[in-house]
């Protein structure tokens, strides 16, 4: 119950892009169509779920003061983090270019800017803060990439009815997909202060 | 609408250190190809420090500074980075050059570097700075890379400044920290130093990261209706 609580609060309440409004540059750009937002949400979700345990991992038992070298050495954090971060999405940038060629070609430059794409360094920061163990970490991670997909899948779809309404010229594209962002961001705010463990036990 | 890949510049050793290719690196980042609101890029901390205007003032500018000096020293050994591990090799310049933009801030303006520190670690993840490395610093020579860095900082500072300024005017009724409208707390002890501008009551939806967003859609179709061939016609 535990673990669907985090699972549960970090895709919908404490949604990544649309309660915290993080890793917004790739979701902007990427969330044109809906097969490419799912080929690229599938990225993150695949990015998060490896990188935010190895991440528990350098914290804990190389960083921390339990650690092998008996210090607190976190100002060393950001590096390592983004090491890991880099090297991760280089093997994922690899893989996609030899299997899947067609979605390497759809994702282009954003593909490497996973790298920087705040919500995975994001993600990684909060469960240091939040101070998960390791399998609390694998369950958030999974989720807050879950809740990213979801994100950027309802914006595809939502950009891809827009494609047929009669938008104002200089709205069209970009200028919509940030006015939608700002409502559906409001819309997720209904949702901020549910607690699904209170939920669950009173229904 | 996020093509960023820039032509490579040809630029001839007889020409001038600041030529007119020069100027345009530096100027077109400010409007026509601004960072966030054509590339969109580095949208995130836009969000997130642009609620007074201090702190985007300086993010701003630690940002320009990163992606000028980034881009400047990713060119100069461009020609040596393996293509598989370019990625970690441009991560660990920028996160240098991110922990000396933190240490001097900590050093010299320690409130301000309090306020930001969070932000601060996370211009490693801003995408303006590695979008541009790709982009142009591992195809132009130093010194349009260079220039190119600091333009594009530029254009995304002035964005964040107004932006922030807006959202500190209207949100809470100042700007740079000094009350202009609304009721102050002086006005509730002591009615002689109310204003005439007292009657205002502060915008909560300002202070709210989603009116960053209608801010930047403001400005995007400002820019556009002024620039016919910026519109997207996909």
């Amino acid at each position: 119950m535990d673990l669907l609580n985090i699972f549960i609060k970090s895709a919908f309440i404490e949604n990544m892009i649309l309660a915290y409004f993080i890793g917004m540059c790739s979701f902007l750009a990427v969330s044109k169509s809906v097969k490419t937002a799912i080929g690229l949400g599938a990225a993150v979700i695949f990015v998060l779920a490896i990188t935010v345990p190895i991440n528990w991992a350098i914290s804990e038992l190389i960083l921390g003061p339990n650690g092998i070298f008996k210090t607190d050495l976190t100002f060393l954090r950001f590096i390592l983090f983004i090491a890991s971060i880099a090297a991760t999405v280089q093997l994922v940038e690899m893989a996609v270019e030899k299997y899947s060629p067609s979605l390497y070609n759809a994702l282009g430059i954003f593909l490497p800017l996973i790298t920087v794409n705040c919500a995975i360094l994001g993600a990684a920061l909060f469960m240091v803060a939040r101070e998960y163990t390791f399998t609390e970490s694998v369950v958030y991670g999974v989720g807050s990439g879950f809740g990213w997909l979801i994100a950027i899948v309802l914006m595809a779809a939502i950009r891809e009815k827009m494609r047929y309404s009669q938008v104002p010229a200089p709205l069209r594209g970009l200028g919509m997909a940030f006015l939608l962002t700002a409502f559906l961001g409001i819309g997720f705010m209904s949702l901020m202060g549910i607690n699904p463990a209170t939920y669950f036990a009173n229904h | 609408m996020a093509e960023v890949v820039v032509a490579p510049i040809e630029v001839k050793p007889s020409e001038p250190w600041f030529g007119k290719n020069e100027k345009k690196l530096i100027n077109d980042p400010l409007h026509i190809d601004n960072p966030i609101t054509v590339q969109v890029l580095g949208v995130c901390s836009a969000l997130a420090v642009t609620t007074m205007v201090k702190p985007a003032l300086i993010m701003g500018i630690s940002v320009a500074l990163v992606t000028g000096f980034s881009n400047l020293v990713i060119s100069l050994i461009r020609n040596g980075i393996p293509k598989q591990i370019r990625m970690i090799v441009q991560l660990v310049v920028i996160a240098v050059l991110v922990t000396i933009v933190e240490q001097v801030l900590k050093a010299f303006s320690f409130d301000v570097w309090k306020q930001l520190s969070v932000f601060i670690g996370l211009i490693i993840t801003n995408c303006i700075v590695m979008g541009r490395l790709e982009a142009f610093a591992m195809a132009n020579k130093p010194w349009p890379s260079f220039l190119d860095g600091i333009g594009n900082g530029l254009g995304y500072a002035w964005i964040l400044v107004a932006i922030a300024a807006i959202r500190e005017f209207f949100g809470r009724g100042a700007i740079l920290g000094y009350k202009i409208l609304g009721p102050s707390s002086e006005f509730l002890i002591n009615t002689k130093s109310s204003s005439l501008l007292s009657w205002y009551q502060p915008n909560g939806l300002m202070v709210l990261p989603a009116s960053a967003m209608l801010l930047i859609t403001i400005i995007i179709w400002i820019q556009r209706s002024k620039e016919a061939k910026l519109v997207d016609i996909s």
